[in-house]
């Protein structure tokens, strides 16, 4: 009899496990959903300077606050349950209230795991996120006039925001000034889309995977090799020939040249080559 | 249960209302002395204390760790920073003294939510429950765990009523209420001591931590009991009373060592006849019928 009330017994306490192992892992699978989905930052939500990347830095801050109190600008919020990013995180939302680039860091100093990379000691290299110029249509640059407002107050002026001439074609007659931003220098402070002057802001900060394209790999930039290599990459340029005025050459870069040679025949090509396309086109391993 | 049937009546008589709710009343004092302190930056001004539980900087110095958030941090595939790994060191080794679940009964918000609930399941006499293992705490340890490791998230903190409850006070509640109204309600209504008792893992983690704590509340004066059964029915923990309370016949000594007791003193406030105190884990001889015993001597040392 003893044996028939061990083994109920076992049995017993095999079903409670099974049970509270299933409630329990139903409610890790929910849990585990959620926090998944949480992991899309809301593109308005910027980071503190220093953020680790989105996903590294879910498993990173421990939701302390402690950025949040070391900023003195109190620019920095936790996010609230019902907030759209994981709840207890640091952000700001640049249109509210920018980021100062305070050169110290404190946000940085603060923060016990690093979420907030300690690295990060020059603020001009931060990269909070990234400002684009999202709407040409309402942009006062765009529309012709100087307003230049974020090209103001961005901390790295010139940097990046410069503003770029260009043809006004509209009047004919006047030049507009196009708000540039550069990713190179742009730390995603914010001040550009805190001041500007429409309504809705033309110039928004994103997150820089947001924001940012990215060339295939294998993409080179012609001009760039050459200036490496200090010469074109691909065939030797050929010479202009056609439709030249008498005793001009025409030179790569520079335009037409006087005192040509007209012996500057082309050089002996391949046979069955066609003259005129380039050697590059012809086949030949270079 | 007392005559009357209220609990810690006869302890009220005998001792006076005082000293029946003394360490009631303390306990009151450090959980909500802890939170003023964090709230006295952001209210007044005055930042003796800044962070949360997670971490916190007390007078720019001393840093404090959570250990189970730090370690789901670890599991995410994240190594913190200096200050906040001395504030982990500093963590366990306080809650390895005075006991893991110190930190439930003297430090956690959610407790006072709780004890309240429980106390109008009293007041009401409110019977109905859905019993949980009380083991399952340590289940959704496990899974907040591997939920990390899996995620590469601290995912439990989506969740968390402890820090939810901890930082939207100090930080903001907004919808943070309705998660700690949901944990009231449960342990009101659906399961008595549900949610401290059965399935918080932030409680099971510490308990881990103080699986063998130096200071333990002890039964020194069991000989005393006039089994009234007060102790049993306002601790949140009952489970771990009997075998300190009711084992001298075994053989069993007096401390009460379970890794869930957690040190609140309750048991020592309702009992009339003084058989309670807090003492070391150490001094545990089973032989406590002799009340000059070292046990007795500090059995009521705070």
């Amino acid at each position: 009899m003893a044996a028939i009330s061990k083994s109920q017994s076992r049995r017993q306490f095999l079903l409670d496990m099974a049970k509270t192992a299933c409630g329990v892992g139903m409610f890790g699978l929910g849990l585990g959903l959620y926090s998944k989905q949480a992991r899309a930052l809301p593109p308005a939500a910027i980071r503190p300077p220093g953020a680790l990347p989105e996903p590294d830095f879910q498993g990173a801050c421990i939701r302390c606050g402690m950025c949040v109190r070391d900023c003195p600008y109190d620019i920095l919020n936790l996010a609230k349950p019902e907030d759209d990013l994981a709840t207890g995180t640091p952000y700001f939302v640049a249109r509210k209230i920018p980021c100062e680039m305070c050169e110290d860091i404190p946000c940085v100093k603060a923060c016990p795991t690093g979420a907030l990379d300690h690295k990060l000691t020059d603020i001009n290299k931060a990269k909070m996120g990234l400002a684009a110029l999202v709407d040409q249509e309402t942009c006062l640059n765009f529309l012709g006039l100087r307003c230049d407002v974020c090209y103001r107050v961005c901390p790295v002026i010139d940097k990046a925001i410069t503003l770029e001439r260009v043809h006004n074609f509209r009047t004919d007659k006047h030049t507009m000034f196009l708000p540039t931003v550069h990713s190179e220098h742009c730390t995603g402070c914010g001040k550009c889309e805190h001041a500007c002057v429409l309504e809705v802001a033309a110039i928004k900060i994103f997150p820089v995977q947001l924001a940012k394209g990215a060339l295939g790999k294998h993409y080179q930039m012609g001009w760039e090799e050459k200036k490496k290599a200090g010469q074109s990459l691909v065939a030797p340029e050929i010479k202009h020939q056609y439709n030249l005025p008498e005793g001009f050459e025409y030179e790569q870069g520079r335009g037409l040249v006087p005192g040509g040679s007209s012996e500057a025949a082309p050089s002996p090509a391949a046979p069955g080559a066609q003259p005129g396309i380039p050697q590059a086109l012809h086949g030949d391993k270079l | 249960m007392s005559a009357n049937n209220k609990i810690g009546a006869d302890a009220v008589m005998e001792k006076g209302w005082l000293s029946a709710h003394k360490w009631l009343l303390l306990r009151r004092l450090s959980q909500l002395g802890i939170l003023a302190l964090f709230l006295l930056g952001p209210l007044a001004g005055i930042w003796v204390v800044k962070g949360n539980l997670a971490y916190s900087l007390t007078l720019d110095t001393l840093p404090l760790t959570d250990p189970y958030v730090l370690l789901q941090s670890l599991l995410a595939g994240h190594m913190a920073e200096k200050l906040g790994l001395i504030g982990v060191a500093i963590v366990i080794v306080f809650y390895a003294v005075v006991g893991g679940r110190a930190y439930c009964s003297w430090v956690c918000p959610v407790n006072m939510v709780a004890d309240f609930a429980a106390w109008l399941r009293h007041r009401f006499g409110i019977k109905s429950g859905a019993r949980f293992s009380r083991t399952s705490r340590y289940w959704i340890l496990a899974m907040t765990l591997v939920l990390a490791v899996a995620t590469g998230t601290v995912a439990w903190e989506m969740l968390n009523p402890v820090s939810m409850l901890h930082r939207g006070l100090i930080f903001g509640l907004g919808s943070a209420w309705a998660i700690v109204m949901a944990v009231f309600l449960f342990d009101l209504f659906v399961s008595p001591d549900g949610w401290c008792g059965h399935l918080c893992p932030v409680g099971a983690f510490y308990s881990l931590i103080g699986k063998t704590s130096v200071v333990r509340v002890n039964a020194a004066q069991r000989a005393a009991c006039n089994d009234c059964m007060d102790c049993f029915v306002v601790c949140p923990e009952p489970q771990v009373i009997k075998p300190a309370l009711k084992g001298a016949a075994k053989g069993i000594g007096p401390v009460i060592t379970s890794a869930n007791c957690t040190n609140c003193g309750r048991c020592i406030d309702v009992c009339s006849k003084e058989v309670f105190g807090f003492g070391l884990r150490f001094i545990n001889k089973a032989e406590n019928n002799a009340p000059q015993g070292e046990a007795a001597a500090l059995g009521n040392r705070p």
